[in-house]
């Protein structure tokens, strides 16, 4: 038996599973966080009914009368734009009986129709039916009891589209605190705006979604678990350690609300715009170009930061967006407390030349996704932690605190960005509910 | 690579590109395959050759160019990733899972100046530490049948689960 269950207020038990001693320098993280079907159950409730969850990019649903169905945060929805141009996000559960009422994953639709009894909705979410008088009153037509639910809440930051289950929820700009500045990061990168390319990675981890939150921001794994992805680029020529390659831009910072981001010089080519001997002297020039570009919209220091640094971000509870090798956004969300689906997507610029396209998709993946020569052992090192806590009466905690009697600002291979994440969960689980 | 041409038969068994052959050929690299003997796989393939597995639920035509895979290799990532999973730190293939190919309803699509469009379907099962991942879906080749042996130019195993329940795909589906 779990001792959440066993305590009548399990508040204090929640605030147990951290222990942060910060004379002894320890911060230890209760394995039964990772395992506990209970302590899940209480996140659904604390954390995903309460933070604000993406749903998905603005790029998805570019044209007037595009959808999307997504589950996020354990709810099947409907994303979407109306024929004004209007973003919506509806519960995609039929106001009659409840069937989903959107069964594509994606397209362009005047209207949706649930299948079951017919009942019909314009695509800005009003009941559409032209029954027969008689039927049904005055109230399905005009009272809103016949329109499909709308979440409570829907916001957007630079094309970020984002949802809130809790109607008193802080907006999105202030949960999102200093996040926003690495989002812009990213989102200034092409004067055009930036796009989510094709339709995305879809595919499961068999461990707690807790650990892909810490695993995306961790630098301290890279070399031990990677090293064959290392050895690729050391033979296709682009582990290149010279000029750019500024370990000054190693740092890591906490941005608030739990979100935190790790930035750092890298070995790998960076299609905006760090070219390597692996792309071929064709690209050198156009690469250069775009690096020049953002010299000059940006200045010298905003310019190269962006076409140089690696930037691993968290924003809590589960969303990462890693510029990185190729820019790709991930959401995942437990299954149950062993098991986690993952959604991840590339993002370049709109309008991206066609040859930079190709190199941004093959530089994806060559080290991102379940083919890719990381990833794939990235989710291995998952399964195995969770594996691990099989063994967890007799061997209970997890150690993250590597970096804390550093004097100064820590840095990107500490585990403080992994602190910050557990400090805001222990901070959410046992707020009143 | 157009998998729903209609079959022609005279197409197919004529000249020396026998769908026979192409059978023993599909079963010997599956033999490879089962056997984990990928640098003898990887010598199937032509220089240049590509192979890839396309995102799951995109149509025929999907290309990598504009859309994200899961796999999309050129001759020379092809050869990184057989040498990287033959490394032990390939930790997703450490210890290394067991694994059986199956091929079947093998069609020969087109064949001009002895280059032959293969279509087949396939069932991949691996198991490693208790748990039995089932793969499936159909390989789409091009093989370069003047070659002697024969080389393939183009593979692409294009996916029928509509998400990837396995997780990973560490070996070679």
């Amino acid at each position: 038996m779990s001792i959440v269950a066993a305590l009548p207020d399990s508040s204090g038990a929640y605030a147990g599973m951290i222990r942060e001693d910060r004379e002894r320098h320890l911060f230890r993280v209760a394995r039964q966080a990772f395992t506990d079907e209970a302590v899940l159950e209480a996140e659904r409730r604390q954390i995903f009914d309460r933070c604000w969850l993406y749903i998905g990019h603005g790029s998805e649903i570019a044209g007037n009368c595009d959808f999307l169905t997504r589950s996020v945060g354990g709810r099947e929805l409907i994303f979407n734009r109306d024929r004004g141009g209007a973003v919506h996000a509806f519960l995609n559960t039929c106001p009659h009986r409840g069937a989903t009422v959107v069964r594509e994953s994606k397209g362009n639709a005047l209207s949706f129709r649930c299948f079951y009894h017919g009942w019909s909705f314009n695509v800005n979410g009003r009941f559409a039916s032209r029954f027969e008088e008689g039927n049904y009153g005055k109230d399905h037509y005009d009272g809103g009891c016949a329109d499909l639910v709308q979440v409570p809440r829907l916001e957007s930051y630079r094309d970020f589209w984002f949802i809130n289950f809790d109607r008193n929820a802080v907006p999105l700009p202030d949960y999102l605190a200093q996040a926003k500045e690495f989002i812009d990061l990213v989102a200034d990168q092409a004067e055009a705006g930036m796009e989510i390319i094709g339709s995305g990675q879809q595919y499961i981890i068999k461990a707690n979604w807790k650990l892909l939150a810490e695993n995306s921001v961790d630098a301290f794994h890279g070399l031990p678990t990677h090293s064959t992805y290392f050895d690729y680029l050391q033979n296709v020529g682009s582990l290149r350690m010279g000029k750019g390659f500024d370990a000054s831009a190693n740092r890591m910072t906490d941005l608030g609300n739990g979100h935190a981001v790790i930035e750092y010089g890298s070995p790998w080519g960076r299609p905006i715009a760090r070219w390597v001997p692996a792309w071929g002297e064709e690209t050198r020039d156009v690469v250069q170009r775009l690096r020049q570009g953002l010299i000059r919209r940006f200045g010298e220091v905003r310019g190269l930061r962006m076409a140089e640094t690696s930037r691993n971000m968290i924003i809590f509870p589960n969303l990462v967006i890693n510029d990185i090798m190729a820019i790709t956004v991930r959401t995942f969300y437990p299954e149950a407390a062993d098991r986690m689906a993952v959604s991840a997507w590339a993002l370049g610029p709109c309008g991206e030349d066609a040859a930079l396209r190709k190199l941004r998709l093959f530089n994806f993946l060559e080290f991102l996704g379940p083919g890719g020569f990381a990833t794939p052992d990235d989710q291995e090192a998952l399964e195995n932690c969770q594996r691990g806590y099989r063994n967890m009466r007799e061997a209970g905690w997890n150690d993250i605190s590597k970096g804390m009697p550093r004097a100064g600002a820590p840095r990107n291979d500490d585990e403080e960005q992994m602190r910050c994440f557990w400090r805001e969960w222990r901070r959410r689980m046992t707020a009143a509910a | 690579m157009n998998a729903d041409s209609p079959i022609a038969d005279d197409l197919a068994m004529s000249g020396s590109c026998t769908r026979a052959k192409v059978e023993n050929f599909l079963y010997h690299e599956a033999a490879l395959l089962d056997g984990w003997r990928i640098e003898e796989w990887f010598a199937l393939f032509a220089e240049g050759a590509t192979y890839e597995v396309p995102p799951t639920g995109d149509g025929d035509e999907t290309d990598p160019a504009t859309s994200l895979f899961y796999i999309a290799d050129d001759y020379v990532r092809l050869r990184e990733r057989v040498t990287r999973l033959l490394k032990k730190d390939a930790h997703s293939e450490f210890p290394r899972s067991r694994q059986r190919h199956m091929v079947s309803n093998v069609r020969v699509t087109a064949l001009v100046d002895g280059v032959a469009d293969v279509a087949c379907n396939f069932v991949t099962y691996r198991a490693r530490r208790g748990v039995v991942d089932t793969y499936y879906g159909q390989h789409l080749y091009r093989i370069d049948c003047n070659a002697a042996p024969w080389r393939i130019r183009s593979k692409r195993s294009v996916l029928d689960m509509d998400m990837l329940y396995p997780g990973k795909l560490s070996i070679i589906i």
